[in-house]
Protein backbone atom coordinates (compact mmCIF):
# COMPACT_ATOMS: atom_id res chain seq x y z
CA UNK A 1 0.00 0.00 0.00
CA UNK A 2 2.66 2.46 1.17
CA UNK A 3 4.41 1.63 -2.09
CA UNK A 4 1.72 2.58 -3.92
CA UNK A 5 1.20 5.57 -2.31
CA UNK A 6 4.87 6.58 -2.78
CA UNK A 7 5.05 5.67 -6.78
CA UNK A 8 1.88 7.81 -7.29
CA UNK A 9 3.68 10.97 -5.54
CA UNK A 10 6.89 10.31 -7.34
CA UNK A 11 4.94 9.92 -10.68
CA UNK A 12 3.05 13.04 -9.69
CA UNK A 13 5.89 15.35 -8.99
CA UNK A 14 8.05 14.37 -11.73
CA UNK A 15 7.58 15.58 -15.68
CA UNK A 16 4.63 15.73 -16.35
CA UNK A 17 2.81 14.22 -13.93
CA UNK A 18 0.07 17.10 -13.06
CA UNK A 19 1.00 18.20 -9.95
CA UNK A 20 0.40 21.72 -9.75
CA UNK A 21 -1.63 21.90 -12.47
CA UNK A 22 -4.92 22.08 -10.01
CA UNK A 23 -2.80 24.98 -8.04
CA UNK A 24 -1.95 26.85 -10.75
CA UNK A 25 -5.53 26.60 -12.17
CA UNK A 26 -6.89 27.92 -8.41
CA UNK A 27 -4.30 31.19 -8.37
CA UNK A 28 -5.89 32.05 -11.87
CA UNK A 29 -9.17 32.02 -10.66
CA UNK A 30 -8.45 33.81 -7.72
CA UNK A 31 -5.81 36.23 -9.64
CA UNK A 32 -8.09 36.98 -12.62
CA UNK A 33 -12.06 37.05 -10.50
CA UNK A 34 -10.94 40.52 -8.87
CA UNK A 35 -10.08 42.35 -12.01
CA UNK A 36 -12.83 40.83 -13.76
CA UNK A 37 -15.52 41.35 -10.49
CA UNK A 38 -13.59 45.17 -10.07
CA UNK A 39 -11.72 46.26 -6.94
CA UNK A 40 -14.68 46.84 -4.86
CA UNK A 41 -13.57 45.24 -1.12
CA UNK A 42 -16.89 44.71 -0.16
CA UNK A 43 -18.55 43.21 -3.62
CA UNK A 44 -14.95 40.78 -3.10
CA UNK A 45 -15.27 40.31 0.47
CA UNK A 46 -19.05 39.35 -0.32
CA UNK A 47 -18.43 36.56 -3.02
CA UNK A 48 -14.52 35.42 -1.77
CA UNK A 49 -15.71 32.14 0.41
CA UNK A 50 -17.78 30.95 -2.98
CA UNK A 51 -15.27 31.86 -5.20
CA UNK A 52 -12.41 30.45 -3.34
CA UNK A 53 -14.93 27.18 -2.96
CA UNK A 54 -15.96 26.87 -6.64
CA UNK A 55 -11.94 27.25 -7.32
CA UNK A 56 -10.65 24.94 -4.91
CA UNK A 57 -13.53 22.35 -6.48
CA UNK A 58 -12.75 23.28 -10.18
CA UNK A 59 -8.56 22.64 -9.65
CA UNK A 60 -9.51 19.39 -7.94
CA UNK A 61 -11.87 17.94 -10.87
CA UNK A 62 -9.24 19.09 -13.60
CA UNK A 63 -6.68 15.84 -12.57
CA UNK A 64 -9.52 13.20 -11.98
CA UNK A 65 -8.99 11.48 -15.03
CA UNK A 66 -5.82 11.12 -14.38
CA UNK A 67 -6.29 8.82 -11.09
CA UNK A 68 -7.13 5.84 -13.19
CA UNK A 69 -6.48 6.60 -17.33
CA UNK A 70 -3.14 6.70 -16.90
CA UNK A 71 -2.42 3.00 -15.40
CA UNK A 72 -4.61 2.06 -17.48
CA UNK A 73 -3.39 2.62 -20.50
CA UNK A 74 0.18 1.67 -19.78
CA UNK A 75 -2.02 -2.03 -18.41
CA UNK A 76 -0.60 -1.19 -14.36
CA UNK A 77 -4.21 -1.33 -13.80
CA UNK A 78 -4.89 -4.81 -15.09
CA UNK A 79 -1.47 -5.68 -13.26
CA UNK A 80 -2.67 -4.24 -9.88
CA UNK A 81 -6.26 -5.53 -10.23
CA UNK A 82 -4.17 -9.33 -10.28
CA UNK A 83 -1.81 -8.45 -7.27
CA UNK A 84 -2.45 -9.57 -3.70
CA UNK A 85 -3.31 -5.84 -2.84
CA UNK A 86 -7.62 -5.57 -2.69
CA UNK A 87 -8.82 -3.01 -5.50
CA UNK A 88 -10.67 -1.03 -2.80
CA UNK A 89 -6.96 -0.54 -0.84
CA UNK A 90 -6.10 -0.09 -4.47
CA UNK A 91 -8.47 3.16 -5.59
CA UNK A 92 -8.40 3.99 -1.27
CA UNK A 93 -4.35 4.54 -1.49
CA UNK A 94 -4.78 6.27 -5.43
CA UNK A 95 -7.34 8.65 -3.69
CA UNK A 96 -5.49 9.65 -1.17
CA UNK A 97 -1.85 10.32 -3.57
CA UNK A 98 -4.87 12.54 -5.68
CA UNK A 99 -5.69 14.64 -2.39
CA UNK A 100 -1.67 14.80 -1.15
CA UNK A 101 -1.06 16.28 -4.64
CA UNK A 102 -4.40 18.39 -5.06
CA UNK A 103 -6.66 19.01 -2.19
CA UNK A 104 -3.82 19.62 0.35
CA UNK A 105 -1.76 22.30 -1.49
CA UNK A 106 -5.11 23.72 -2.50
CA UNK A 107 -5.79 23.73 1.24
CA UNK A 108 -2.56 25.40 1.93
CA UNK A 109 -2.04 28.19 -0.73
CA UNK A 110 -6.15 29.29 0.11
CA UNK A 111 -5.31 31.71 3.09
CA UNK A 112 -3.01 33.52 0.57
CA UNK A 113 -5.00 34.24 -2.63
CA UNK A 114 -7.60 35.06 0.44
CA UNK A 115 -5.87 38.06 0.85
CA UNK A 116 -6.28 39.26 -3.11
CA UNK A 117 -10.29 38.41 -2.70
CA UNK A 118 -10.01 40.44 0.31
CA UNK A 119 -11.65 37.65 2.38
CA UNK A 120 -12.93 39.03 5.78
CA UNK A 121 -9.98 38.24 8.62
CA UNK A 122 -12.09 36.21 10.90
CA UNK A 123 -12.95 33.66 7.65
CA UNK A 124 -9.41 32.38 7.08
CA UNK A 125 -9.19 30.18 10.10
CA UNK A 126 -12.66 28.61 8.36
CA UNK A 127 -11.25 28.76 4.96
CA UNK A 128 -8.38 26.84 5.71
CA UNK A 129 -10.37 23.98 7.88
CA UNK A 130 -13.30 23.70 5.27
CA UNK A 131 -11.45 22.74 2.70
CA UNK A 132 -8.76 20.70 5.08
CA UNK A 133 -12.41 18.65 5.67
CA UNK A 134 -13.92 19.23 2.49
CA UNK A 135 -11.35 18.28 -0.20
CA UNK A 136 -10.63 14.90 0.84
CA UNK A 137 -14.35 14.03 -0.24
CA UNK A 138 -13.59 15.89 -3.17
CA UNK A 139 -10.80 13.62 -4.32
CA UNK A 140 -12.67 10.66 -3.23
CA UNK A 141 -16.01 10.91 -5.05
CA UNK A 142 -13.66 12.18 -8.22
CA UNK A 143 -11.78 8.54 -7.98
CA UNK A 144 -15.54 6.81 -8.22
CA UNK A 145 -16.18 9.03 -11.25
CA UNK A 146 -12.90 8.16 -12.41
CA UNK A 147 -12.59 4.56 -11.94
CA UNK A 148 -16.49 4.67 -13.89
CA UNK A 149 -15.24 6.03 -17.04
CA UNK A 150 -11.85 4.41 -17.10
CA UNK A 151 -12.39 2.23 -19.93
CA UNK A 152 -13.70 5.20 -21.97
CA UNK A 153 -11.89 7.54 -24.66
CA UNK A 154 -11.83 11.21 -23.80
CA UNK A 155 -14.25 10.39 -20.62
CA UNK A 156 -13.45 13.59 -19.14
CA UNK A 157 -16.69 15.24 -20.32
CA UNK A 158 -18.49 12.19 -18.94
CA UNK A 159 -16.45 12.46 -15.39
CA UNK A 160 -17.36 15.77 -15.44
CA UNK A 161 -21.28 15.31 -15.76
CA UNK A 162 -20.74 12.19 -13.43
CA UNK A 163 -19.22 14.36 -10.47
CA UNK A 164 -20.04 17.78 -10.49
CA UNK A 165 -23.71 17.12 -8.83
CA UNK A 166 -22.21 14.46 -6.50
CA UNK A 167 -19.78 17.81 -5.60
CA UNK A 168 -22.65 20.12 -5.07
CA UNK A 169 -23.50 19.01 -1.09
CA UNK A 170 -19.68 19.54 -0.40
CA UNK A 171 -19.75 22.91 -1.97
CA UNK A 172 -22.65 23.96 -0.33
CA UNK A 173 -21.58 23.00 2.96
CA UNK A 174 -18.31 24.37 2.14
CA UNK A 175 -18.71 27.77 1.37
CA UNK A 176 -21.33 28.28 3.74
CA UNK A 177 -18.76 27.27 6.67
CA UNK A 178 -16.63 30.44 5.11
CA UNK A 179 -19.54 32.50 4.55
CA UNK A 180 -20.81 32.00 8.38
CA UNK A 181 -17.13 32.14 9.98
CA UNK A 182 -16.59 35.19 7.84
CA UNK A 183 -19.58 36.62 9.76
CA UNK A 184 -18.91 35.70 12.64
CA UNK A 185 -21.66 33.46 13.41
CA UNK A 186 -21.26 29.56 14.40
CA UNK A 187 -20.52 27.37 11.84
CA UNK A 188 -21.53 24.46 13.41
CA UNK A 189 -24.14 22.92 11.47
CA UNK A 190 -22.56 23.20 8.12
CA UNK A 191 -19.31 22.30 8.92
CA UNK A 192 -20.32 18.90 10.53
CA UNK A 193 -22.88 18.38 7.77
CA UNK A 194 -19.71 18.16 5.51
CA UNK A 195 -17.58 16.20 7.68
CA UNK A 196 -20.22 13.76 7.56
CA UNK A 197 -20.42 13.70 4.02
CA UNK A 198 -16.72 13.84 3.66
CA UNK A 199 -16.48 10.30 6.36
CA UNK A 200 -19.05 8.66 4.53
CA UNK A 201 -17.59 9.02 1.11
CA UNK A 202 -14.31 7.98 2.48
CA UNK A 203 -15.70 4.65 3.86
CA UNK A 204 -18.02 3.75 0.87
CA UNK A 205 -17.36 5.05 -2.62
CA UNK A 206 -13.76 3.11 -2.33
CA UNK A 207 -15.94 -0.27 -2.54
CA UNK A 208 -18.34 1.22 -5.10
CA UNK A 209 -14.69 2.39 -7.03
CA UNK A 210 -13.36 -1.09 -6.76
CA UNK A 211 -16.96 -2.88 -8.38
CA UNK A 212 -16.89 -0.18 -11.09
CA UNK A 213 -13.21 -0.58 -12.11
CA UNK A 214 -13.74 -4.68 -12.17
CA UNK A 215 -16.57 -4.27 -14.58
CA UNK A 216 -14.52 -1.96 -17.04
CA UNK A 217 -11.19 -4.51 -16.72
CA UNK A 218 -13.72 -7.15 -17.82
CA UNK B 1 0.98 -26.96 -7.25
CA UNK B 2 -1.77 -27.66 -9.66
CA UNK B 3 -3.85 -25.11 -12.51
CA UNK B 4 -6.97 -27.10 -13.51
CA UNK B 5 -9.81 -26.21 -15.75
CA UNK B 6 -12.41 -28.07 -16.34
CA UNK B 7 -15.99 -26.98 -18.93
CA UNK B 8 -14.35 -23.52 -19.11
CA UNK B 9 -16.52 -21.13 -21.47
CA UNK B 10 -15.03 -17.46 -21.86
CA UNK B 11 -17.02 -14.58 -23.39
CA UNK B 12 -15.59 -11.35 -24.96
CA UNK B 13 -17.39 -8.49 -25.55
CA UNK B 14 -20.71 -9.73 -24.69
CA UNK B 15 -20.27 -13.00 -27.26
CA UNK B 16 -18.97 -16.41 -26.06
CA UNK B 17 -15.80 -17.27 -27.79
CA UNK B 18 -14.76 -20.31 -26.08
CA UNK B 19 -16.17 -23.49 -24.57
CA UNK B 20 -15.25 -27.15 -23.19
CA UNK B 21 -11.52 -25.82 -22.42
CA UNK B 22 -10.14 -28.53 -20.22
CA UNK B 23 -6.51 -29.46 -18.99
CA UNK B 24 -4.27 -29.96 -15.45
CA UNK B 25 -1.05 -27.98 -15.08
CA UNK B 26 1.13 -29.31 -12.83
CA UNK B 27 4.44 -28.13 -10.89
CA UNK B 28 7.33 -27.96 -13.71
CA UNK B 29 4.94 -27.98 -16.90
CA UNK B 30 4.01 -25.28 -19.39
CA UNK B 31 1.11 -25.25 -21.89
CA UNK B 32 1.48 -23.27 -25.28
CA UNK B 33 -1.86 -21.91 -26.58
CA UNK B 34 -2.22 -21.95 -30.04
CA UNK B 35 -5.07 -20.23 -32.19
CA UNK B 36 -5.11 -17.63 -35.16
CA UNK B 37 -5.84 -13.90 -34.29
CA UNK B 38 -9.33 -13.29 -32.42
CA UNK B 39 -9.28 -16.95 -31.32
CA UNK B 40 -9.64 -16.03 -27.24
CA UNK B 41 -6.38 -16.62 -26.18
CA UNK B 42 -6.13 -13.01 -24.39
CA UNK B 43 -9.45 -13.47 -23.26
CA UNK B 44 -8.95 -17.09 -21.72
CA UNK B 45 -5.91 -15.84 -19.90
CA UNK B 46 -7.66 -12.72 -18.57
CA UNK B 47 -10.28 -15.12 -17.46
CA UNK B 48 -7.47 -17.47 -15.69
CA UNK B 49 -6.13 -14.29 -13.88
CA UNK B 50 -9.25 -13.41 -12.72
CA UNK B 51 -9.77 -10.25 -14.51
CA UNK B 52 -13.14 -11.47 -15.95
CA UNK B 53 -15.62 -14.09 -15.04
CA UNK B 54 -16.27 -17.26 -16.51
CA UNK B 55 -19.14 -17.58 -18.24
CA UNK B 56 -19.10 -21.32 -17.63
CA UNK B 57 -16.67 -24.19 -15.95
CA UNK B 58 -14.24 -24.10 -13.38
CA UNK B 59 -10.91 -23.14 -12.42
CA UNK B 60 -9.25 -24.76 -9.91
CA UNK B 61 -5.93 -22.54 -8.62
CA UNK B 62 -4.18 -22.19 -5.83
CA UNK B 63 -5.17 -18.56 -4.21
CA UNK B 64 -2.97 -16.16 -4.91
CA UNK B 65 -0.37 -17.88 -7.04
CA UNK B 66 -1.05 -16.27 -10.25
CA UNK B 67 0.94 -13.98 -12.11
CA UNK B 68 -0.31 -12.53 -15.19
CA UNK B 69 1.81 -10.90 -17.74
CA UNK B 70 -0.27 -8.90 -20.59
CA UNK B 71 0.27 -6.87 -23.83
CA UNK B 72 0.74 -4.20 -21.83
CA UNK B 73 3.94 -4.04 -19.31
CA UNK B 74 2.81 -1.89 -17.20
CA UNK B 75 6.37 0.31 -17.13
CA UNK B 76 5.87 3.70 -16.02
CA UNK B 77 8.29 5.90 -18.13
CA UNK B 78 9.43 8.36 -16.22
CA UNK B 79 10.60 5.59 -13.57
CA UNK B 80 13.71 3.97 -13.65
CA UNK B 81 14.34 0.62 -14.43
CA UNK B 82 15.59 -0.51 -10.65
CA UNK B 83 11.77 1.83 -9.51
CA UNK B 84 9.53 0.17 -11.66
CA UNK B 85 10.88 -3.03 -10.16
CA UNK B 86 11.13 -2.25 -6.73
CA UNK B 87 7.35 -1.03 -6.98
CA UNK B 88 6.33 -4.61 -7.95
CA UNK B 89 8.57 -6.53 -5.57
CA UNK B 90 6.87 -3.84 -2.90
CA UNK B 91 3.51 -4.98 -3.87
CA UNK B 92 3.93 -8.83 -3.90
CA UNK B 93 5.63 -8.22 -0.58
CA UNK B 94 9.28 -10.12 -1.87
CA UNK B 95 12.59 -8.34 -1.14
CA UNK B 96 14.84 -7.89 -4.05
CA UNK B 97 14.74 -7.20 -7.57
CA UNK B 98 18.82 -8.13 -7.78
CA UNK B 99 17.73 -11.73 -9.12
CA UNK B 100 15.13 -10.50 -11.77
CA UNK B 101 17.63 -7.87 -13.22
CA UNK B 102 19.68 -10.68 -13.48
CA UNK B 103 17.44 -13.00 -15.22
CA UNK B 104 16.67 -11.16 -18.09
CA UNK B 105 19.75 -9.17 -18.53
CA UNK B 106 18.67 -5.54 -17.52
CA UNK B 107 21.79 -4.88 -14.47
CA UNK B 108 23.46 -2.14 -16.91
CA UNK B 109 20.30 -0.75 -17.36
CA UNK B 110 19.37 -0.54 -13.94
CA UNK B 111 19.47 3.15 -13.42
CA UNK B 112 17.87 4.15 -17.03
CA UNK B 113 14.22 5.86 -17.13
CA UNK B 114 11.92 3.24 -18.44
CA UNK B 115 11.21 6.05 -21.02
CA UNK B 116 14.78 5.99 -22.68
CA UNK B 117 14.43 2.06 -23.07
CA UNK B 118 13.73 0.11 -26.81
CA UNK B 119 10.42 -1.54 -27.26
CA UNK B 120 12.59 -4.91 -26.31
CA UNK B 121 14.67 -3.41 -23.53
CA UNK B 122 11.11 -2.34 -22.03
CA UNK B 123 9.58 -5.65 -22.67
CA UNK B 124 12.15 -7.45 -21.01
CA UNK B 125 11.72 -5.75 -18.04
CA UNK B 126 7.85 -6.60 -18.33
CA UNK B 127 8.70 -9.63 -18.20
CA UNK B 128 11.45 -9.24 -15.23
CA UNK B 129 8.23 -8.22 -13.14
CA UNK B 130 7.12 -12.13 -13.49
CA UNK B 131 10.52 -12.78 -11.46
CA UNK B 132 9.75 -10.33 -8.66
CA UNK B 133 6.19 -11.57 -8.20
CA UNK B 134 7.87 -14.38 -6.65
CA UNK B 135 4.40 -16.42 -7.77
CA UNK B 136 4.36 -20.11 -9.16
CA UNK B 137 2.07 -19.93 -12.31
CA UNK B 138 2.90 -17.87 -14.68
CA UNK B 139 0.13 -16.73 -17.50
CA UNK B 140 2.17 -15.16 -20.19
CA UNK B 141 0.31 -13.31 -23.20
CA UNK B 142 2.54 -13.18 -26.43
CA UNK B 143 5.41 -12.62 -23.98
CA UNK B 144 7.86 -12.37 -26.91
CA UNK B 145 6.60 -9.74 -29.15
CA UNK B 146 9.71 -7.02 -30.06
CA UNK B 147 12.38 -9.62 -28.47
CA UNK B 148 15.32 -10.12 -30.64
CA UNK B 149 16.13 -13.65 -31.14
CA UNK B 150 18.76 -13.56 -28.51
CA UNK B 151 16.43 -12.25 -25.88
CA UNK B 152 13.98 -15.08 -26.90
CA UNK B 153 16.11 -17.88 -25.96
CA UNK B 154 17.20 -15.46 -22.41
CA UNK B 155 13.66 -15.77 -21.88
CA UNK B 156 13.11 -19.73 -22.96
CA UNK B 157 15.98 -20.40 -20.21
CA UNK B 158 14.10 -17.91 -17.45
CA UNK B 159 11.08 -19.96 -18.04
CA UNK B 160 12.97 -23.12 -18.24
CA UNK B 161 14.16 -22.37 -14.52
CA UNK B 162 10.84 -21.23 -13.69
CA UNK B 163 9.36 -24.88 -14.10
CA UNK B 164 12.10 -27.01 -12.90
CA UNK B 165 11.49 -24.63 -9.35
CA UNK B 166 8.17 -26.48 -9.36
CA UNK B 167 6.29 -23.18 -11.28
CA UNK B 168 4.03 -23.79 -14.15
CA UNK B 169 3.38 -21.12 -16.99
CA UNK B 170 0.80 -21.04 -19.53
CA UNK B 171 2.12 -19.19 -22.68
CA UNK B 172 -0.36 -17.79 -25.29
CA UNK B 173 2.53 -17.16 -28.68
CA UNK B 174 3.21 -17.91 -32.44
CA UNK B 175 6.81 -17.82 -31.76
CA UNK B 176 8.22 -20.94 -30.95
CA UNK B 177 10.09 -20.25 -27.35
CA UNK B 178 12.07 -23.58 -28.37
CA UNK B 179 10.29 -25.24 -24.62
CA UNK B 180 10.30 -28.95 -26.51
CA UNK B 181 8.94 -30.45 -23.19
CA UNK B 182 5.83 -28.06 -23.19
CA UNK B 183 2.01 -29.23 -24.11
CA UNK B 184 0.26 -27.44 -26.59
CA UNK B 185 -3.53 -26.86 -26.37
CA UNK B 186 -5.00 -25.76 -30.12
CA UNK B 187 -7.54 -23.34 -29.39
CA UNK B 188 -9.36 -23.81 -32.24
CA UNK B 189 -10.92 -26.79 -30.96
CA UNK B 190 -13.06 -25.36 -28.24
CA UNK B 191 -14.50 -22.52 -30.73
CA UNK B 192 -17.85 -21.67 -29.77
CA UNK B 193 -20.90 -22.68 -31.53
CA UNK B 194 -21.60 -19.78 -33.89
CA UNK B 195 -24.24 -17.36 -32.62
CA UNK B 196 -23.96 -18.72 -28.85
CA UNK B 197 -25.08 -15.68 -26.95
CA UNK B 198 -23.13 -15.33 -23.42
CA UNK B 199 -25.34 -16.06 -20.66
CA UNK B 200 -26.23 -13.87 -17.74
CA UNK B 201 -22.97 -12.26 -17.50
CA UNK B 202 -23.42 -10.01 -20.27
CA UNK B 203 -22.76 -6.19 -19.17
CA UNK B 204 -25.85 -4.17 -19.94
CA UNK B 205 -22.75 -1.62 -18.38
CA UNK B 206 -20.71 -2.59 -21.23
CA UNK B 207 -23.37 -1.72 -23.47
CA UNK B 208 -24.49 1.46 -22.21
CA UNK B 209 -20.47 2.74 -22.43
CA UNK B 210 -18.77 0.58 -25.46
Amino acid sequence: MLRLLTRDLRLAMRAGGGFGLGLAFFLLVAVLVPLGVGPEGVVLAKIAPGILWVGALLACLLSLDRIFALDFEDGSLDLLATSPMPLEGVVAVKSLAHWLVTGLPLTLVAPVLGVLLNLPVAGYGWLVVSLALGTPALSVIGAFGAALVVGVKRGGLLLSLLVLPLYVPTLIFGAEVVKRGAAGLAVGTPLLLMAGITLGAAALLPFASAAALRVNLR
Amino acid sequence: MELSVSGLAVARGGVRVLEGIAFTLRGGEALILRGPNGAGKTTLLRTLAGLQPAEAGVIAAPPEAIAYAAHADGIKAVLSVAENLEFWAGVYGTAGIDAALEGMDLVALRDRRAAHLSAGQKRRLGLARLLVTGRPVWLLDEPTVSLDVASVALFAGVVRRHLSGGGLALIATHVDLGLGEAGVLDLGGFKARAGAKAGAMSGAFDEAFG
